[in-house]
């Protein structure tokens, strides 16, 4: 218990450090996560441009 | 490397090569977080708090190499015309930014316990607050014109005259007397950090480039396909005689 | 061909042209982007007790006086060449420590000392363990505040 405890606390800096990590992966989560949809939803555009599926119809 | 300068080809070689950057990101950012966040040494003079180096370190490398990149594919575009360079500078600009926003918070975080203050007006802090305003009106720019090919142009102008910036914020800490310390890894006669330090940050480097490269394949694909809509709706709307064009 | 090679020798020449004004720019300012300044450049500037200003340097060894209350603290900062005492009254950061690199805000007071309203602590570009640290000293390696 008393070691879980030292880890968080970080001898005192866990209220500077913990923000630090939570930010910076909340951060590389967001952009994944805002990419991610914005691929999905131009393919499911481009599917229903193409009637004949997605290979019907190569450039 | 011309090769790939042709979408199709650039879309199947990133195909390719995606679940493997994918797998380094996620194992070089693990290693990095347990190593960093439990194996690695607390600092002589700051103690635990140099566990913030960690992510601060590698955003602030990406912030200014992602700017370096939309620079030289600002430049080819410019020059060559290579419309995958404009499509690969535009992409990378939203990553580039949440680098800089993280480098920017995290070392506001970090400055508090050690410098004790959140933040000053000196020259490399100043510097980069103006590289992350450089990548928001980049990004704004790319979106304020009607016609694309404007705004490409508008926006590879900008990010070209904006790269001054990037040298500045590099040698910033040894021009002038700033708070924040000369540079530690990327020096001359080499770094002047423990290695029990440096495998951690530079894992987590390797990690953020990785994920870097991840985000940049995605959001590629994303704009390529983007434009193979523009084209069909182009030609759906024109019918007929446009169609040979396309 | 010779298009390409136009636009090329265009931005090629509008950059040089940009970083040459940079340069010229950033030298101009130079005294604007100077964060503090050193005991030394004090000796040479003439400074207004009105002008807030900031100076930065080494906390002397053996020059940290604290009153009864520990609440009012006077120092020397030194460049190693020239130093100033400075009266200092409120929170210290964690860093702050004889021998540490700090940076004071406040005035030059007309005897010479410089009163601070802000103490902050300069970390210096050197990370190792606290085992690391000892064994340089004890080897004798240790540069205590030595810039280089």
């Amino acid at each position: 218990m008393d070691r879980i405890e030292a880890f968080l606390t970080m001898g005192g800096y866990g209220e500077f450090i913990w923000p630090a990590y939570a930010v910076a992966f909340a951060v590389l989560a967001a952009l994944l996560a805002w990419s991610l949809r914005e691929l999905r939803r131009n393919e499911r555009t481009l599917r229903n441009l193409q009637p004949n599926g997605p290979d019907g119809r190569r450039e | 490397m011309f090769e790939l300068a042709n979408p199709n080809r650039f879309q199947k070689f990133a195909k390719r090569i995606l679940p493997w950057v994918a797998g380094i990101a996620v194992a070089a950012m693990g290693a990095g977080l347990v190593i960093g966040l439990f194996l690695a040494p607390p600092d002589y003079q700051q103690g635990e708090s140099v566990r913030i180096m960690y992510v601060h370190v590698p955003s602030a490398w990406m912030a200014l190499g992602i700017y370096t990149a939309i620079a030289v594919a600002s430049g080819c575009f410019l020059i060559w015309k290579y419309p995958l360079a404009d499509v690969l500078a535009r992409a990378a600009a939203p990553i580039g930014a949440g680098f800089t926003l993280i480098t920017l918070v995290t070392g506001s975080l970090w400055g508090k316990p050690t410098w004790g203050t959140w933040w000053v007006w000196d020259a490399r802090l100043t510097s980069v607050l103006i590289l992350f305003f450089l990548y928001l009106g980049y990004i704004a720019l790319r979106n304020a014109f009607e016609d694309p090919t404007r705004s490409a142009k508008a926006a590879a102008v900008l990010a070209l005259v904006g790269f001054v910036n990037v040298p500045i914020i590099k040698w910033s800490v040894d021009w002038w007397h700033t708070l924040h310390q000369p540079a530690s890894v990327v020096r001359f006669d080499g770094p002047t950090i423990h290695a029990s330090m440096l495998i951690p940050l530079l894992l987590m480097a390797t990690g953020f480039a990785a994920f870097f490269t991840v985000l940049l394949l995605i959001r590629v694909r994303s704009a390529l396909v983007a434009r193979k809509i523009r084209a069909l709706r182009l030609v759906q709307a024109g019918a007929g005689p446009h169609i040979d064009e396309a | 061909m010779t298009r390409k090679r136009r636009r090329l020798l265009f931005v090629l020449s509008g950059l040089i042209a940009l970083g040459i004004a940079a340069t010229l720019i950033l030298t101009a300012l130079e005294d604007n982007l100077v964060f503090f300044y050193s005991p030394s450049d004090l000796q040479i500037k003439a400074v207004q007790p009105t002008e807030r200003i900031r100076v930065g340097g080494l906390v002397e060894e053996g020059s940290v006086k604290k009153n009864e209350t520990g609440l009012e603290v006077t120092f020397r900062v030194t460049d190693l060449k020239h130093a100033i005492t400075v009266h200092y009254r409120g929170p210290l950061p964690d860093l702050f420590r004889e021998g540490q690199g700090i940076v004071a805000e406040g005035n030059l007071q007309t005897d010479g000392t410089f009163k601070a309203s802000q103490v902050l602590a300069k970390h210096d570009e050197n990370y190792m363990p606290p085992e690391v640290a000892d064994a340089l000293k004890r080897a004798g390696r240790w540069q205590e505040g030595k810039p280089e």
